[in-house]
């Protein structure tokens, strides 16, 4: 809508370093926190001896469970996360003690001194061992390793396999997951004078941090002030984890009264830091002869490992997407998050959709193939339509169901037709196998009926006539603040250089939720939309009688503020100071809160989402017959956003969300032996370097929502939901050989 | 032997202790260059990466000893002493080739020496040049477009390539042909 040149409000303080990220800032008098690890697994009676730590010079205080003034154990749904052990062990990536010193090094150095005792038990490290009759339960609550089952019961499927011409079942699974964002966690806490603490933290959600920091100093939310500051990435991975580093450092400097660092080394952040879960899923598909699917069963496990997080969340999505952008009228599933002793998992960007996108567009090529039908044809039979109904039972008639007109674009666009008639099935004369591949997807944008959902703004106008803006959506390098400080410009006619962001606090914007699920641009652009549209009626009342017409008659465009005719007007400048002159305060609040969505658990039905983004993506690849490797030639990627604020940022988060799929797709994985990582740092886990990336063609699709106040919607995660499957059915045409699970390999003795 | 090593054009005496650090820890905590950024402090990631005697290095697996008698230069370095930056930093900023930045001043020092070293490099042996880069944000695909884009920037403006901190530009003259900041 609104530019075309790419905007960064932080671009500047980006590309010249001076942007400060929280191991970048310093006070006087820091003391340094480093966390204290065990080598057990799974434990009971632990003690802590810090004594011989305690001699080290320059050592403060070694900190344990006892001297935690509130609760030891907090969580977002359930409160068991230990931000220090008290007496069991559940996981290699507990903390069983956090020492002070002086400096970094000191602190090390005593922490190897720390010795920790337990008595281990036998961990249970997969799903399998613990969904087993007497397995040992995990959790410090519920008397099951099973923590959360959704279901859905929509029609009847086993009536109808019967009258299937086809039926299918197949099993996928996938792989753990780390997010991998580039800075590392770390935040420095500082007591101020009048009893606040002050956080600086590499966190993606501040009053998350806050309410974390709450619970383990015992002190109610005003006490404890949690700033913005640049964040080196999150996406999904700084939440509970990243408020838990900042809740440690704040014991400390509370403890002490001194300011404290803690900044996590890449292999502390690997250890310990919740994961993308994996998966496990089973299906049964039945479909008649002309391709229409009538029938879905599935089950599918997610191990959630040792701490709950937001398990039920994520599986709560999977649910109510389990399968896919398709409309079907017998679906039941059963989701199933279980507990485990592996290192726990939580929130990353897809959040329960990747893992089930990769087993559903492969089932719906595996379809195409069975029935020789073109798996365009089996997608356009199936798909979402306007009006058609959602395996919840949601009629989409609120907004412009784009999902065919999405994958057209990107059928047409990477020239898919002819390409797929192009491809090897196993068969080449060269080394090199050749496949393309799609999928489609869509997306429930923001949080949904997973919880309450709505977003603040403030418009602070200055004297001087530049004004002040902030919101509760918070900056985690994807540009939010960019894309408000955007659609302020727009609602109020002025230069984007009127307009500083102001840094946020906790303690000055309202808890807005979780910056989080595709949420921030449709949330935080319409709570600027409100506060723009009261800032404006404010504005209008006392200047009108200045500009010679009626308040509804002044109009905002130009950089200037105007009455009906071309000589009344009022530059910024004047109409600040005439407002000062009135003694009115030119500043407004505006809330943004979610159009009603709903959910009924016992049978996973209701209106899920408010709104949906509509995404198709495609991949090129070719498959070496030698040695098996699987090279990306191409990737095209469509979404219906609804509208691009900021169109280069938009194709940004499509080219870096399509990039972490491919990671999934390729080469991360997460491995374990007996409960412990052995891929602590970026030598053994494979993010996608620039090398092992094609060129990407991005495509914006625009149908203006109209339950979005600016008609956007979002990018973050439909971006990443997809390729993987698209890669694998790529594969699949390359080679004949249908991976079911990730990352995917090719063994080169199959395609001799 | 005097100890001295030349930071953004500045030299500097550094401590027998000292020389035993990392470069990375050295200008980080000494030198307060925050711009160099620690990611994994295992060489694999490059966000530590500075340019020493015009070559890209990570600054987290070699010792200070190793830069005494060199230039070092930082992201830091790369403004004009007039304020200005340096074509390849507003073309990091136009390009959209900045998400979280965390990787962003590793990732300019690379561009960097590969601009010192190839004026007008391909899509392709710019992707060769940042291999040892990784960036977890923008898919690579906009710092591409970035590194192209500066190259442009500073041909047809008939620019330096040279960082800024190594460029003297005279006081108080507006040089028009250095990119405007935003």
């Amino acid at each position: 809508m609104i530019t075309e040149k790419t905007f960064r409000n932080d671009g500047y303080a980006k590309v010249t370093g001076r942007a400060a990220y929280a191991d970048d800032i310093s006070f006087a008098g820091t003391l340094h926190m480093v966390p204290v690890y065990s080598d057990l697994i799974a434990a009971n009676n632990v003690v802590v001896d810090a004594s011989e730590a305690m001699k080290v010079p320059g050592c403060i205080r070694v900190l344990t469970a006892k001297d935690v003034p509130g609760t030891t154990c907090f969580g977002q749904i359930e409160q068991d996360y230990p931000m220090l052990i008290t007496d069991t062990i559940r996981s290699w990536g507990d903390v069983v003690a956090l020492v002070i010193a002086e400096t970094r090094t000191i602190a090390l150095e005593a922490s190897e001194l720390v010795v920790v005792h337990g008595d281990p038990v036998k961990p249970v490290l997969t799903i399998e061992d613990a969904l087993k009759p007497y397995a040992r339960v995990v959790p410090s609550y519920g008397d099951s390793n099973i923590v959360v089952h959704h279901r859905m019961r929509h029609g009847d499927p086993e009536a109808m396999f019967d009258q299937c011409e086809l039926i299918i079942e197949e099993d996928f699974e996938t792989q753990i997951i780390e997010q991998g964002y580039m800075e590392p966690e770390a935040a420095i806490c500082v007591p101020r004078h009048d009893g606040v603490i002050e956080i600086y933290g590499s966190m993606q959600h501040p009053f998350s941090t806050r309410r974390f920091t709450g619970a383990l100093l015992g002190e109610p939310l005003s006490n404890i002030e949690v700033y913005t500051i640049a964040v080196g990435g999150g996406f999904g991975g700084k939440d509970d984890t990243a408020a838990i580093v900042c809740a440690r450092a704040a014991l400390g400097a509370r403890l002490l009264s001194r300011p404290v660092k803690m900044t996590y080394s890449r292999e502390w952040s690997m250890r310990e830091s919740y994961k993308r879960h994996p998966y496990k899923l089973h299906y049964k598909v039945g479909v008649t002869s002309e391709g229409q699917i009538l029938a879905v069963k599935t089950q599918m496990y997610a191990d959630s490992g040792a701490y709950l997080s937001v398990t039920p969340w994520v599986t709560w999505r999977s649910t109510a997407q389990c399968f896919g952008p398709y409309s079907i009228e017998h679906v039941h599933a059963d989701v199933y998050g279980v507990a485990t002793n592996n290192v726990f998992t939580g929130a990353m960007r897809g959040f329960g959709s990747p893992q089930v996108n990769f087993a559903t567009e492969q089932l719906i090529d595996m379809i195409a193939q069975r029935l020789n039908v073109h798996p365009l044809g089996i997608r356009r039979i199936n798909m979402v339509k306007q009006g058609s109904s959602t395996v919840t039972g949601q009629v989409l008639d609120q907004h412009t169901v784009s999902m065919e007109e999405v994958m057209n674009s990107t059928v047409h666009e990477i020239g898919y037709r002819k390409k797929y008639d192009r491809c090897s099935h196993g068969v080449s004369e060269t080394d090199e196998l050749y496949g393309i591949g799609l999928s489609i997807s869509y997306r429930g944008a923001s949080l949904g009926a997973e919880g309450m959902d709505f977003c603040s703004a403030i418009i602070n106008g200055q004297y001087d006539g530049s004004i002040l803006l902030e919101t509760g959506i918070h900056e985690n390098g994807q540009g939010s603040e960019s894309v408000m400080m955007i659609v302020l410009a727009e609602e109020l006619g002025i230069q984007l250089k009127r307009i500083r962001y102001r840094r946020s606090s906790t303690s000055t914007i309202p808890d807005s939720g979780t910056t989080v699920a595709t949420r921030g641009t449709i949330m935080g652009s319409s709570s600027v939309v409100i506060a723009a549209k009261n800032f404006k009626e404010l504005l209008a009342t006392h200047l009108a009688e200045r500009l010679k017409c009626t308040p509804e008659e002044v109009t905002f465009h130009n950089d200037k503020i105007w009455g009906l005719t071309f000589a009344q007007s009022l530059t910024w400048e004047e109409a600040m100071k005439e407002l000062f002159l009135q003694r009115v305060t030119p500043y407004a609040f505006g809330t943004f809160k979610a159009p009603d969505v709903s959910w009924d658990d016992t049978v996973g039905q209701g209106n899920a989402y408010f709104t949906y983004v509509y995404s198709c993506q495609a991949a090129e690849v070719s498959v070496n017959k030698k040695t098996g490797k699987i090279k990306l030639l191409n990737v095209v990627a469509s979404h219906d956003i609804g509208k691009a604020i900021n169109r280069a940022m938009v194709l940004g988060q499509i080219y870096g969300g399509v990039t972490q799929g491919i990671g999934m797709a390729l080469s991360e994985e997460i491995k374990r032996e007996d409960g412990k990582i052995t891929t602590l740092n970026f030598d053994t886990y494979k993010i996608p370097r620039i090398t092992d990336l094609p060129e990407m063609t991005g495509i914006i699709v625009e149908n203006s929502d109209p339950q979005s106040l600016t008609g956007a919607k979002g990018i973050g995660e439909p971006a990443l939901e997809l390729i993987a499957p698209a890669i694998a059915n790529a594969v699949y045409n390359a080679t004949g050989i249908r991976c079911t699970s990730l990352p995917l390999s090719i063994d080169p003795q199959e395609l001799k | 032997m005097s100890n001295i090593i030349t930071v953004n054009n500045r030299p500097i005496q550094v401590s027998d202790e000292d020389k035993e650090m990392t470069l990375l820890h050295f200008l980080r905590e000494r030198q307060f260059l925050h711009g160099v950024k620690n990611g994994c402090e295992k060489g694999v990631c490059g966000s530590c990466t500075v340019a020493l005697d015009d070559k890209a290095v990570r600054s987290c697996k070699i010792k200070v000893e190793k830069a005494i008698g060199k230039q070092v230069i930082t992201i830091e370095g790369m403004e004009y002493p007039n304020g200005k930056i340096h074509p390849l930093q507003q073309a990091f900023i136009d390009a959209g080739a900045v998400q979280c930045g965390f990787c962003t001043p590793g990732m300019i020092m690379s561009s960097y020496i590969l601009l010192l070293h190839n004026s007008k490099p391909s899509r392709e042996e710019i992707r060769k040049a940042l291999r040892g880069n990784l960036c977890r944000c923008t898919g690579y695909q906009q710092i591409v477009d970035a590194v192209q884009l500066a190259a442009t920037y500073i041909e047809e403006q008939g620019l330096s390539p040279k960082a800024g901190c190594l460029v003297s530009i005279k006081p108080k003259t507006p040089c028009s042909k250095v990119a405007n900041i935003l």
